[in-house]
């Protein structure tokens, strides 16, 4: 076990109190330039009863602590920047820095969003080059950039899909959801005022034909498919899926959660799906900041752009962009100005990067799956045999005769210096181990995870314990989640008040 | 390929360790017929260099060079550097969603202090970290309102910015609530009389905005007494959060939906940005998106993790609070670096040198004759102006003198046509305002 711990060491990480426990009056970090007009007086501008006299608790510290505060807290992070992230399903793969180099130009980080259009063909022609570069990525005719993330974009696919019905003449009642989808699937589904119908997977991990022929009927407005699927299988089924949707006037949605696994292989347009949304937080590289902000673009067949939401990007004569905002049919707005352009500007910096390389991160995020899973067979139940494409599922099965389950070998994972993969998902699989390598791992990273994976089985044959109780090695230890969620405590509160919430 | 870790041999060495002969064999479950033959047609790849010029090219046919009096609801406010220098540490910048609290403490104990600061700002006692933006926040709280009290119909101000009531009504349209719009007063603030009118039992919740998008600051007592007559939840939403630091919070309201942009997040062509719900301890589990909370480890120390999971998609999928996954968890970061820089004296000092910079730009602007104050009602730093003619006309003067005029109302509003909303913000020098005020005047002298 200790050649494996030699990728971490130990050392010096500081202690650090939250910020408000260091604020002392009178300090501050921040100098405003002098005011060069006559200070006005709140008292008379406002009027007494809207005025504030400042606001009670905040800090009030100098720039060196802040600056000390937050890095400290920085080093308390694991991140891609230090090592392998393979969280299954979530592509932790390297955000290239130039991407944020370009996002805070001048020129393109200042630009507002109501100003008029003739000054903003930059902002406009980047949108246009990345939705060009989308469609042919994935084989659809129209895209919409607006989503803010994955489920916003999810949501927006659905209420395409809805609006399309309605125009038929009824919105249908019924969304096909397979048990192996994501959380926010459903909980989309719901807010978009559909049913939710759960498709079972059959033994293979593929959709279960028989099954889903019978749930197809003229009430289903639509399939969520997310593929490959959250196994890391590729549905072979695909096309002949949406023909059974299609016979029925139902609709063929794809989360592209997992279009790492596809991007220069194949097109999901090409494979009859209608509608999709890529998350540029994951294939496209935009940094995932700790939970956001992503992008969730929303690619389309030709049948749905009537609806799209707007404004809708437009080209008029002598190539002059514009945002056109006059669409009847529109589902109208899911999110105020013009999606998430910062991110949106990442991607496209990403995209240009790779040129049509970009098929060689895909082959590579493939191989690594394929290297993990090859090197720890046999060691972990592997439920699902068919060949994984950008990750793969294993079970603890094997581990929980001896009382250690994923998420025990997933906290003693961080000892060994890696962040844990996916724990617990998807659902169809208990115990699950759910590990996505991406593109951005070398040879030697992925060595390094198999032997510390291969070591930790070790352990939980011949020292349970020593995994069930990691990790070890952090600078805090398994965290109380139940008194957590029990007597939440949301924000901090000033000493005294704080007794007296506890009498 | 620069971003890529492998050389071709330890390619080979890799697909001969998983035993195939080619790496097209890893994608043989894709029917061939789909596999696609020729490469993508994209722009060919580009060098670190290339990607700087492309993007530096398109930065240059936008409004560089341009002074700007545009705020409704995307602020430039000034930026420190620590910000971004912080934003930038890898640790925070390419971690994910803290599920592993062990090693996610960081980011754990910044949303802590994030929803903290969001509390002391508006009066609340919870805060989540966080919503998209500020109008999918005002919707959630609408959402949210639903669940609490079981009704339907949400009555919104027309005075709420006119985006967040579209994003409202997209959503609205098919979960059953129905939206009806009260309109404005004279004053520029919400029509109580009309509101006496439409507030019946079954109505979820008034929205409105303060300062609303035409500037003027709502009075919320009154209209939180009578939400609660009636058993509906007040929801204020917040599109200029600077205003926090000089104007009372809004406490009175159940729910407040907020816009963070403000609070050190550049205007970005319109995102990404922080929207924040923040609300009663009581109303926590009907709240929508990721919550920190503060816990100890099993050597008592105190640590943070993700708390209230069991309202999220991920634990009770179709039954969930909201589909909300990602967030906006680093623009949530810039708003609390940005905040504990400011700290106390420094909000209340930039706040009022917004109020002093406005007021005095409209004692300019009304010195041109024929331009007028549309409400009187207090502003902080967006006000109303009526011009004598279209303000898309003066605009488009105006753009002749590098200046970008006004929001033009009657593009949101078609009784409002002649009627500018002019915002002015700290980055506006005196000199700025008065060549504004200038070419304002200029511009109306000339014959139409």
């Amino acid at each position: 076990m200790s050649k494996h711990l030699n990728r971490a060491l130990r050392h010096i990480v500081l202690n650090e109190g939250l910020i408000f426990e260091k604020s002392s009056p009178g300090k501050r970090a921040f100098d405003l330039p002098p005011l060069d007009v006559p200070a006005a007086d709140p008292r008379k501008a406002l009027g007494e009863s809207h005025r504030r006299e400042g606001v009670d608790g905040f800090p009030e510290v100098s720039e060196i602590e802040v600056l000390r505060h937050f890095t400290r807290l920085s080093t308390w992070n694991y991140a891609i920047d230090l090592g392998m992230y393979p969280l299954g399903s979530c592509t932790m793969k390297y955000n290239p820095r130039v991407n944020e180099y370009v996002a805070r130009l001048a020129g393109i980080a200042t630009e507002h969003p109501y100003q008029p259009q003739e000054l903003s063909q930059g902002c406009l022609k980047v949108l246009q080059l990345l939705e060009k570069c989308l469609l042919e990525i994935t084989g659809m005719d129209v895209v919409t950039l607006q989503p803010a993330a994955g489920a916003q974009g999810e949501l927006t696919g659905l209420l395409l899909i809805r609006a399309y019905h309605e125009k038929h003449g009824n919105p249908r009642k019924r969304v096909l959801i397979p048990d192996s989808a994501h959380g926010t699937n459903p909980a989309t589904a719901v807010i978009a005022g559909y049913e939710v119908q759960n498709i079972k997977s059959d033994a293979a991990g593929q959709i279960d034909m028989a099954h889903l022929r019978e749930h197809v009927t003229s009430d289903v407005a639509a399939l969520m498919l997310t593929n490959p699927s959250t196994l890391g299988i590729f549905e072979q089924q695909i096309p002949e899926i949406s023909e059974i949707l299609h016979a029925q006037g139902a609709l063929l949605y794809m989360d592209g959660a997992n279009m790492n696994a596809l991007t220069g292989v194949t097109r999901p347009g090409d494979l009859g799906v209608d509608v999709m949304h890529l998350n540029l937080h994951k294939t496209f590289s935009t940094p995932h900041g700790g939970g956001g902000p992503g992008a969730g673009p929303v690619a389309m067949k030709k049948i749905l752009e009537p609806y799209l939401p707007v404004p809708v990007l437009v080209e008029r004569e002598g190539g002059r962009l514009a945002l056109d905002s006059h669409r009847k049919e529109s589902i109208g707005k899911v999110k105020a100005f013009n999606g998430n352009f910062g991110v949106l500007v990442r991607a496209l910096a990403y995209i240009l990067a790779y040129g049509p390389g970009i098929r060689q991160a895909t082959e590579d995020a493939v191989l690594n799956a394929n290297y993990i899973r090859k090197g720890l067979e046999g060691i972990f139940d592997l439920p699902y045999t068919r060949p994984s494409m950008h990750e793969v599922v294993f079970s603890d099965a094997v581990q929980k005769r001896n009382g250690v389950n994923t998420m025990d070998i997933a906290k003693r994972l961080i000892d060994y210096g890696f962040h844990p993969y996916t724990t617990a998902f998807p659902l169809i699989v208990p115990g699950a181990l759910m590990i996505e390598p991406t593109e951005s791992e070398s040879q030697q990273e992925c060595d390094l995870f198999i032997d510390a994976m291969k070591s930790i089985a070790e352990e939980a044959k011949a020292t349970p314990e020593l995994v069930k109780t990691a990790p070890h090695n952090t600078r805090i230890r398994r965290l109380d989640e139940v008194g957590a969620a029990r007597k939440p405590v949301l924000r901090w509160k000033p000493a005294e008040k704080q007794s007296k919430a506890a009498d | 390929m620069r971003y890529l870790p492998k050389s071709p041999a330890e390619r080979e060495e890799m697909l001969a360790a998983i035993g195939v002969k080619s790496v097209e064999e890893l994608f043989s479950t894709i029917p061939e017929a789909y596999r696609l033959k020729m490469p993508l047609n994209l722009p060919p790849a580009m060098s670190e260099a290339e990607v700087i010029d492309y993007f530096q090219q398109r930065a240059s046919e936008n409004s560089v060079g341009y002074t700007s009096y545009l705020g409704a609801g995307v602020y430039n406010h000034l930026r420190s550097v620590v910000t971004d220098t912080i934003l930038q540490r890898g640790e925070f910048l390419t971690s994910y969603t803290p599920y592993q609290a062990e090693i996610s403490q960081g980011t754990l104990q910044a949303i802590f202090e994030f929803q903290t600061l969001m509390c002391q700002l508006t009066g609340q006692e919870v805060a989540n970290a966080s919503m998209y933006d500020g109008s999918t926040a005002t919707t959630e709280a609408v959402l949210m309102a639903e669940r609490l009290t079981n009704r339907r119909r949400v009555l919104v101000a027309r005075s709420v910015h006119p985006e967040y009531r579209d994003v409202l009504k997209t959503y609205a349209k098919n979960s059953g609530l129905h939206v009806e719009e009260i309109g404005y007063t004279a004053a520029g603030t919400l029509d109580a009389k009309g509101l006496e009118a439409s507030l019946k039992d079954d109505v979820c919740a008034l929205v409105v905005q303060s300062p609303n998008f035409f500037g003027a600051i709502e009075t919320l007592r009154p209209l939180a007494e009578a939400a609660h007559r009636s058993g509906a939840l007040l929801v204020v939403a917040v599109t200029e959060a600077v205003s926090l630091g000089i104007l009372k919070p809004p406490s009175e309201a159940d729910i407040v939906a907020m816009e963070g942009q403000s609070f050190g997040l550049a205007p970005s062509y319109g995102g990404p940005f922080v929207g924040v719900i923040a609300s009663r301890e009581k109303f926590v589990r009907q709240m929508p998106g990721r919550l920190a909370g503060q816990t100890t480890d099993l050597e008592r120390r105190r640590g943070f993790v993700l708390t209230l999971a069991t309202r999220e998609q991920h634990i009770r999928r179709e039954k969930a609070t909201s589909n909300i996954c990602t967030n906006q968890a680093l623009c949530a970061l810039a708003a609390t670096v940005h905040l504990t820089l400011l700290g106390k004296e420094g909000l209340r000092e930039l706040a009022e040198q917004n109020l002093s910079k406005a007021q005095f730009a409209l004692q300019e602007l009304q010195k041109i004759p024929g331009v007028k104050r549309t409400f009187s009602t207090p502003f902080f730093n967006e006000f109303t102006v009526e011009l004598p003619r279209s303000v898309k006309m003066v605009n488009a003067q105006l753009l002749k003198e590098k200046i970008i005029g006004p929001f033009v109302l009657g593009s949101a509003y078609s009784e409002l046509t002649k009627h500018a909303l002019v915002c002015v913000t700290e980055t506006t020098p005196r000199s700025e305002i008065e060549r504004f005020a200038a070419a304002l005047k200029h511009t109306l002298e000339q014959p139409l």
